[in-house]
């Protein structure tokens, strides 16, 4: 078995297997926490609290006014290496292949960016996410509240945008290789996935509306 | 001792070529191609012709085992040395059960005594693989198994070119479950140089290639899975003519769509060039008429080890390699006992806090 055969295959299966195994384990575990309980009288309706809920999904997600002039950088290279991820994951052609062939379907709609395009887009996502790196490490409160899990998802992301350009620009070695390297490194991917920090993929949402919701209740504004 | 004399005795390449009335020029000429067929410098021409020349005639013993004869169609196709001009000028082919017109015991008692002229000096050609399974009963010939008709030939052979991707690699006949047990020849012959000339069937020319490589200068320059550099140095996609429309983009999504007609890239149709080491776009096919990317299909992949088992042929190469989706379920199912399991031993953590703190 090549390694290429193998990435593609047992080892791909095995990573599928422990994401789906590991996400559903965290958001049920979470979901079934269920949430504390209210002393206080409740201050609006279930409606209302189930709006706001809503409302502070978008607005979280946006600088607070307050501190524009210092987290502004921060979000927008977060932002920015954000939006190339999921621009290359879900518009750039192999990729869109690779996913139609794991789930099983075909979805001649699903429209798809030129190679070139994803190219440059691979790279400023590249850069965007050395300037985040860097400032995680210069800026001492992030560099604090950093540890193993951003260090180690980092390296992950790394090794897959590097393998993949490598292996579109053509670089030195053999294709196969740099391909395998470039799948190995999305299947370590989703096998950390349920277990580090990129959980948040499916925990940002809920999370907000919910302490959205909570606060409405309790009439403090989020 | 007779036998020896014998074999020195046996004319070069060069005194056949000078009886058959090969002028000079069409020599040089013929070894020019090869040269260049192999990557190989214009000045090496010379020391090319000169080795070739030199060479005594040799005895090739051609076996075919688990095979369905397309490699040995494709090698009778071969332009450059065509295969009478290889047979009769080249090489003295003493064995072929398809080629020879002695069959069973005789053909065996040619083979034999061919064996026995040219030990230690004769080339093997192996096509198709060789079933292991049940001390490998499956291919019986003269009440021996193909496994110890190998085995036997093999041991006095200089070298052995396993052509074709079955003799190579097992090719179909191991494509999953291998219900023979097929393998390839370097898989049984350890003790012996093998040459793998890989494809299904191989390049005609990169066949009658290697052999004349190997007269002039021995055993060639070989990759990782023993395939002569000269003629597998690079992928299919590194040489083709769509590369251009690869590195812009822009690909073919279907074999009729506007990309098809423009002869874009075929990958996302499931062309095998980036992960296939062949002469195809350098050398092609039926005289450098063509071959089947520019007859709009993609590389199947067919000169790299288990290409049957590397998907659909019209799936990319990124595509998955497993088709089990059950266990998917189990482990979705598996993940959401785990945490309800959590889910309920924090509950009843929580409870029993709150219970102590009342």
């Amino acid at each position: 078995m090549s390694i290429l055969e193998f990435s593609r295959g047992p080892m791909l299966h095995f990573a599928l297997l422990v994401f789906v195994f590991g996400v559903l384990w965290r958001l049920v575990a979470v979901l079934m926490l269920g949430f504390r309980k209210r002393y206080s009288e409740e201050r609006n309706s279930n409606d209302k609290a189930l709006m706001v809920g809503g409302a502070t999904c978008g607005l979280r997600s946006w600088p607070h006014k307050e501190f524009i002039g210092r987290t502004a950088f921060g979000e927008a290279v977060g932002y920015g290496y954000h939006i190339g991820l999921f621009t290359i994951v879900l518009l750039g052609g192999p990729h869109v292949i690779f996913w139609q062939n794991l789930f099983g379907f075909s979805a001649p709609w699903w429209p798809t960016l030129p190679g070139g395009l994803i190219t440059v887009v691979s790279v400023l996502t590249v850069i965007l996410m050395l300037i985040a790196t860097i400032r995680r490490y210069m800026h001492r409160p992030l560099r604090q509240i950093s540890n193993f899990d951003d260090y180690f998802t980092l390296a992950i992301l790394y090794a897959i945008m590097i393998s993949g350009l490598w292996a579109v620009l053509g670089g030195p070695g053999r294709y196969e290789y740099i391909l395998a390297a470039h799948i190995i490194s999305f299947n370590l991917l989703l096998i950390w996935f349920p277990f580090g920090k990129l959980m948040h993929a499916f925990y940002i949402f809920p999370a907000r509306f919910v302490n959205g919701y909570l606060h409405a209740k309790k009439g403090a504004a989020t | 001792m007779s036998k020896l004399k014998q074999r020195k005795d046996r004319p070069t390449i060069g005194q056949v070529m000078d009886e058959a009335g090969v002028g000079r020029r069409q020599f040089m000429k013929y070894c020019a191609g090869m040269t260049a067929l192999m990557a190989m410098p214009p000045m090496a021409t010379t020391a090319f012709a000169k080795q070739l020349r030199a060479a005594r005639r040799p005895s090739v013993i051609y076996m075919p085992f688990q095979e369905c004869t397309g490699c040995l169609e494709s090698l009778t196709r071969s332009f450059a040395p065509s295969l009478e001009s290889l047979i009769f000028d080249t090489i003295s082919l003493d064995y072929n059960h398809t080629l020879q017109a002695a069959a069973g015991h005789a053909a065996e008692e040619a083979r034999l005594e061919a064996m026995e002229e040219n030990w230690g000096e004769y080339i093997l050609i192996v096509d198709g693989s060789i079933p292991t399974k049940l001390n490998g009963m499956y291919g019986v010939s003269e009440s021996h198994t193909f496994m110890e008709q190998l085995e036997q030939t093999a041991e006095g052979a200089a070298a052995i070119v396993a052509v074709g991707v079955c003799a190579a690699y097992g090719g179909v006949g191991a494509a999953y479950p291998n219900p023979t047990g097929a393998v390839g020849v370097a898989d049984l012959i350890k003790n012996k140089p093998v040459i793998n000339v890989p494809g299904c069937p191989p390049i005609p020319e990169v066949m009658t290639g290697t052999l004349v490589s190997f007269l002039a200068n021995g055993v060639p320059d070989l990759d990782a899975h023993l395939r002569p550099r000269a003629f597998f140095g690079n992928t299919i996609h590194d040489r083709c003519y769509r590369r251009r429309f690869y590195d812009r983009g822009l690909f073919a999504k279907s074999f009729d769509d506007e990309g098809a007609r423009n002869g874009w890239c075929l990958y996302e149709l499931g062309c095998r060039g980036p992960t296939t080491y062949n002469a195809c776009a350098t050398i092609k096919w039926n005289g450098g008429a063509g071959w089947p990317v520019e007859s709009g299909h993609g590389c199947i992949g067919c000169s790299e080890p288990g290409f049957w088992d590397q998907g659909g042929f019209y799936e990319p190469v990124t595509a998955k390699l497993f088709t089990e989706r059950g266990e998917s379920i189990a482990a979705a199912a598996a993940g959401v006992a785990v945490g309800a399991a959590a889910g309920l031993a924090s509950k009843a953590r929580k409870k029993k806090l709150a219970s102590e703190t009342e």
